[in-house]
């Protein structure tokens, strides 16, 4: 109870939930400026208030087509997040413990990491045979760059000294490897999944309203991103803030659940 | 502080350790710069004796040390370990090995292992022994050092006083013969440093294993040393090599009688000359 009552009374605590009220309150006030003062506050004056988007959402909880559409999102992001994990951690390994390794593939990773992830969505939808494959493909991209340069980058970094010491006392090549650059850059390997999270939930909704929007035999692509596009298409303003705060909601959780896993992965940071 | 019943071992009692310097010469980038960081080097250790190498930032000791313990090759002169060839004229690098361990001067424990894994790490490698037999030995040394309650513990836990310490056990773990320390000591506060050079010769009186120190510490040289080689400013040679007769073992109350005094005034100077030579040639730290 005291624990509760603490967190509730906290300054900083106080201040978070103050600063989301009047936020909220403003937009309450703005949005509804027409009906309750005679006249539209610019810009704000035409969005939907609050309340009014809290009571589609509420309609919305028991709507299937709604959590489909969570459900193909996060499909979309764990795919093409786990893949760029799979290919992308001994991709950047490599390239840090091998030089011909790296000599031969970095420059073309250095072409490719500065294109967009967005402007692969066409050559993409030609590419792959499913327009899944197609989002998904782009989703990984988003992550695949970010986790590759921060592998390599963490590896790369490793003091010298570790390595001189882990050999005079008696290490072998792969324990080396195994002992030391493994453990040593795993820390870097979770700050690029956090980072990489971020952006596939980025790519995924963007790739969803171009992609999944464009029509497809039986209806769309679906997930969140078509949610909102096909809610604006439709002139259901309120549900694009709904899909726009789901967003919000799933990337936070995504990013909880990998920080949670980081610090198990890392228990000599914790103390820090 | 230290056990009314230790004896100091006579300085070259152990019969392995010994290290050999012959005319070693370490030139960087001989193609282009050309700068030589040890210019004919000779010096002879005697096995279980703490030399203590005492000399301006970044006159090339460290390259010395690198080169003993194989991590950097020389240009030319040989050195021995025990009359074998660690390097020479033939083998310009020496292989790095469990006989001679580095301490670093920021240290080189493994963040992300345990302070008994790291310690058990070497015999492990090694093959010398089974996990769980390491870890018991680990445990043992570790108690011995004053380190219990901590084995559970990532280096990053505990303080930096006791991180030496644990690196320090971790090296004598392996059985080396030769124990290189490179400042391990120059991040610490001087109060913890008093502990620690106390800490050492505890160490060292029950494992007698061959110091090689480097410092630009006098007080900690003097007081630790069995012999002082003073180096010139780079390229680094000894300049002056001086006996410390003060009997082992020694605890801090040493550092308040004359003959330490006088010591400490012989060495100024030599050590001063030197430091001033290297300030202006503009060296960095390091």
């Amino acid at each position: 109870m005291s624990t509760a009552r603490r967190f509730f009374f906290h300054r900083s605590t106080l201040r978070a939930l103050i600063s989301i009220l009047v936020f909220v309150a403003l937009w309450e006030v703005g949005a509804r400026s027409k009906q309750w003062f005679g006249f539209a506050v610019p810009w704000v004056g035409n969005i939907p208030a609050p309340t009014a988007v809290l009571h589609v959402w509420i309609g919305l909880l028991g709507d299937p087509g709604y959590w489909q559409s969570w459900y193909l999102s996060l499909l979309r992001v764990l795919a093409g997040f786990l893949t760029a994990m799979v290919i992308g951690i001994p991709l950047g390994l490599l390239m840090a413990v091998s030089r011909n390794f790296n000599d031969t593939f970095f420059p073309t990773f250095e072409m490719l990491r500065p294109i967009p992830p967005l402007a692969w969505v066409p050559a993409s939808i030609i590419f792959w045979p499913t327009q899944e494959l197609s989002i998904t493909f782009v989703t990984f991209l988003g992550a695949f760059f970010t986790v590759v340069i921060n592998v390599l980058g963490g590896a790369k970094s490793i003091d010298v000294r570790y390595f001189q010491s882990a050999q005079a006392m008696g290490a072998s090549k792969w324990d080396t490897f195994r002992r030391i650059v493994l453990p040593a850059t795993v820390p870097s390997i979770v700050v690029g999944s956090a980072v990489g999270m971020g952006i596939t939930w980025n790519v995924v909704v963007a790739a969803e309203m171009i992609s999944g929007g464009g029509g497809q035999a039986g209806g769309s692509g679906g997930g969140l991103g078509y949610f909102i596009w096909n809610s604006y298409v439709g002139g259901a303003y309120e549900q694009i803030v709904v899909g726009m705060i789901s967003i919000g909601i799933a990337g936070y959780i995504c990013s909880e659940l990998l920080r949670m896993l980081g610090g198990y992965l890392t228990p000599w940071l914790r103390t820090r | 502080m230290l056990a009314p019943t230790m004896t100091a071992p006579a300085r070259g009692a152990r019969t392995q350790g010994a290290i050999c310097i012959r005319d070693v010469v370490k030139v960087y980038d001989p193609d282009r710069a050309a700068i030589m960081a040890v210019d004919h080097c000779t010096l002879d250790i005697a096995a279980g004796e703490i030399c203590m190498i005492v000399g301006p930032s970044g006159c090339g000791k460290t390259t010395l040390l690198n080169a003993i313990a194989g991590f950097h090759s020389i240009t030319s002169g040989e050195i021995h370990l025990d009359g074998e060839l660690l390097c020479g004229p033939s083998k310009p690098l020496a292989d790095p090995g469990p006989d001679r361990i580095v301490v670093f001067q920021n240290g080189a424990l493994f963040p992300w292992k345990t302070n008994l894994e790291n310690v058990a790490f070497g015999v492990v490698m090694q093959g010398k022994m089974r996990k769980k037999e390491a870890y018991e030995k680990a445990r043992a040394m570790m108690a011995d050092a004053g380190l219990s309650g901590t084995e559970h513990n990532y280096p990053g836990e505990v303080s930096s006083g006791l991180r030496r310490r644990v690196e320090i056990v971790r090296a004598l773990m392996n059985d080396p013969k030769v124990l290189l320390f490179d400042e391990p000591y120059r991040a610490l506060d001087s109060l913890t440093k008093s502990v620690m050079h106390e800490a050492l010769l505890e160490i060292y009186y029950k494992n007698n294993v061959t110091i090689f120190f480097i410092t630009h510490d006098l007080e900690e040289a003097i007081f630790l040393g069995h012999r002082l080689v003073i180096m010139t400013s780079r390229p680094c040679r000894p300049k002056l090599i001086l006996d410390v007769d003060i009997p082992h073992p020694r605890d801090y109350s040493v550092l308040t009688t004359p003959r330490f005094r006088e010591l400490m005034d012989q060495t100024i100077e030599a050590v001063h000359e030197e430091a001033r030579k290297s300030f202006e040639a503009g060296e960095r730290e390091g």
